[in-house]
């Protein structure tokens, strides 16, 4: 049987955004709506905004071998702390930022110690944190808290044509992610960590400052989320997170992304291309008035299908290299030069 | 997965050791569960005295016995190397379900049961096929079977389950055999705990769970030994998924009717088997450990009541307890690295 083969540089998921579009489009059409107007995509692209920078974090907890299951209840605190810390002052607006993504960052921190200096499995550390900030939420917050300033209430809502600006945060967010992934010393040791830790320490790697620098980012990504979600709302709030079921979701996409769950082989741009395909889906869904339960069953269906695609697509594609030594094509293979 | 590689593997855990090794094997490994819910038990029979009355004592059995059921099935999925996050869904599907079948026949409880385990192991192997033959990672699959369980029953209940569980099927969560001598009365919640436990230690012994942790420990070493891979993992997810349908019969026994009243049991599922110190990945770790596990989280949950916690601090200290129990149990397993 002759197969359709993709370019080696294209991960699958992208032609799957083409097909969702496409299918999306005709369905709705049908159904009597209209799917490519600019309110439409703007739509589109807004809602993927807060799960893809979140979700471009979990990529990198992923790749070093990792995950973090606390995002969904950090993103929650960042929501609150920048909108409190802003008060509806203008000129409290840079501290507050700065704030929310240093507390970010020692979450992340935390994570990373406990993950490699303590050696507790990241699903029970990050778990732990999780419900470490749920009870520190519950404790102190019942409502919504917090004013963010007008500026940063205009961020989450400015559209340059139909193109919202925060889209930009987005595109920003996995613009230095892949960079830093793909061209630096330090993305290279990502992948090599992720790939075989024990080797990778063999060979002379400071593997726990790599693993914490992923929880790191991963957690600044989530404070982002946070700051952004706050811009949308105007307030923080102490279920935006779970709500969102950011964490799950980040991790869904992140494998729908065609990066691999035991960690050191994947792609920012794969899991970008993930979170439109889930964005788009929900677009269709709400068009087409499919009751919401439904609507998150379907998308159990969708994640198991798409995965189970790719694992017979690895399958094939390693039948047909039996003879030849694996090619490694998804991830970086040399040693990146000093 | 991958730090388990660089450990040395135990011979003695597939070439069946004695009997005197295995003992001492299990205890190294998670005699710390033992004497942490030790030191809860005397904690809170100090604080609350009438808890060594034999009646408090099993009332809190009870209360552990869903969570210790559900424990004992996800000990089997992790012991292979693989996760149900399935299970709190499951057991909420379970407990409406039910409620639905007994709405149309109100002495149907038999018929009630079955349905449920029936679906518990369907959705079992549906989880176990999925993971083996379409090679999805477990993480994903149950996540998957999450979302759809759970979109599906509030779907089919517009989020709102009707009907209730008859007083018959609900004697099994919160009734007892009457007038036993010194107990008052045994639950029945409790016997079926004690069957449980000793099921699941039977099957641990029999050649199936031999292979089960020769597959966890190593899955490519076990398949060209002739251990049927696909097929003993698939039969450690249907196991799950009946310790989910049993364990929402008692919830719902115990609890009542509600569409949340799985929310959250396979994070607590998850977390106690792993404080009973078996190593998520696969291959190690004692299945009465994983309850033992259960039974600890629920003395930390009963203590930090008598210690007046607020509900919002538990969940944080919970948090601190599970991570400092895993990152101890660590440093007992892995000294050299």
């Amino acid at each position: 049987m002759k197969r359709f083969k993709l370019p080696v540089n294209v991960l699958p998921i992208w032609p799957a955004l083409g097909i969702v579009l496409a299918v999306g489009w005709i369905t709705v059409t049908i159904d009597g709506g209209s799917f490519f107007t600019s309110s439409n995509m703007t739509n589109i692209l807004q809602r993927s905004v807060a799960l893809g920078i979140v979700a471009v974090g979990q990529t990198v907890a992923i790749l070093v071998g990792s995950l973090d299951l606390s995002v969904a209840y950090l993103i929650s605190l960042s929501s609150l702390v920048a909108a409190e810390t802003m008060d509806g002052k203008e000129s409290m607006l840079v501290p507050a930022i700065a704030l929310t993504l240093a507390l970010g960052a020692g979450v992340g921190l935390v994570n990373g110690l406990v993950v490699t200096k303590l050696r507790v499995n990241a699903f029970i550390a990050t778990l732990g944190m999780a419900l470490v900030l749920k009870g520190y939420l519950a404790d102190n917050y019942s409502r919504p808290s917090g004013e963010v300033s007008e500026t940063w209430k205009s961020f989450g809502y400015t559209r340059m044509g139909p193109v919202p600006v925060s889209i930009f945060l987005f595109v920003g967010v996995a613009l230095v992610v892949g960079f830093v992934l793909r061209r630096t010393r330090w993305g290279y040791h990502v992948y090599a960590v992720g790939g075989d830790e024990p080797v990778s320490a063999l060979s002379g790697l400071r593997t726990h400052r790599v693993v914490i620098g992923a929880h790191v980012l991963c957690s600044v990504a989530a404070a982002l989320t946070g700051l952004f979600l706050a811009s949308r709302l105007g307030s923080g709030t102490p279920r935006v997170g779970t709500d969102g079921g950011y964490d799950l979701e980040s991790i869904a996409a992140v494998v729908l992304g065609g990066t691999a769950l035991v960690g050191g082989k994947g792609r920012v741009n794969g899991t970008v291309a993930a979170v439109l395909v889930l964005a788009v889906l929900d677009n269709v869904f709400n068009q087409l008035e499919v009751d919401p339960f439904l609507k998150q069953a379907l998308r159990g269906v969708v994640i198991i299908a798409a995965v189970a695609l790719y694992a017979r697509r690895r399958l094939v594609a390693r039948e047909e290299e039996t003879s030849a030594p694996p090619v490694e094509t998804t991830g970086p293979t040399e040693v990146v030069p000093a | 997965m991958s730090t388990a590689t660089v450990e040395v593997p135990e011979a003695g855990a597939v070439a069946a050791p004695s009997a005197a090794q295995r003992v001492s094997a299990a205890l190294g490994r998670s005699a710390p569960v033992f004497a942490v819910l030790a030191l809860l038990l005397v904690w809170i029979s100090i604080e609350n005295p009438n808890f060594t009355d034999p009646p408090v004592f099993l009332a809190f059995l009870k209360r552990a016995a869903p969570l210790a059921v559900l424990a004992a099935g996800q000990y089997f999925v992790i012991v292979a190397g693989e996760f149900d996050l399935s299970v709190g869904s499951l057991v909420t599907v379970t407990v409406v379900v039910a409620a639905e079948v007994l709405a149309d026949h109100p002495d149907g409880v038999i018929r009630a049961m079955a349905t449920v385990v029936a679906l518990g192991a369907v959705v079992g192997l549906a989880n176990g096929l999925i993971t083996t033959r379409l090679r999805v990672p477990s993480f994903i699959t149950t996540l998957g079977m999450l979302l759809i369980l759970e979109g599906a029953v509030d779907y089919w209940t517009d989020g709102a389950p009707k009907g209730s569980l008859s007083e018959d099927f609900r004697t099994l969560g919160r009734g007892g055999i009457d007038d036993v001598p010194w107990l008052e009365q045994l639950p029945w919640s409790v016997v079926v705990l004690v069957a449980v436990a000793v099921g699941a230690v039977l099957l641990m012994r029999s050649d199936f769970g031999k292979r089960l942790i020769a597959v966890g420990d190593n899955d490519r070493a076990a398949g060209l030994s002739g251990v049927n891979v696909p097929r003993t993992r698939t039969i450690a997810f249907v196991v799950s998924g009946l310790a989910a349908a049993l364990a929402g019969i008692l919830l719902g026994g115990f609890a009542g009717v509600s569409a949340q009243v799985g929310d959250g049991l396979e994070f607590e599922a998850i977390t106690a088997v792993v404080l009973g110190g078996v190593v998520l990945g696969g291959g190690r770790g004692s299945v009465v450990a994983a309850v033992a596990g259960a039974l600890t989280l629920e003395a930390l949950f009963t203590l930090l009541n008598l210690l007046g916690l607020s509900a919002a601090l538990q969940d944080a200290v919970e948090g601190l307890i599970i991570v400092a129990a895993v990152a101890f149990a660590a440093f007992r397993l892995r000294p050299d690295r």
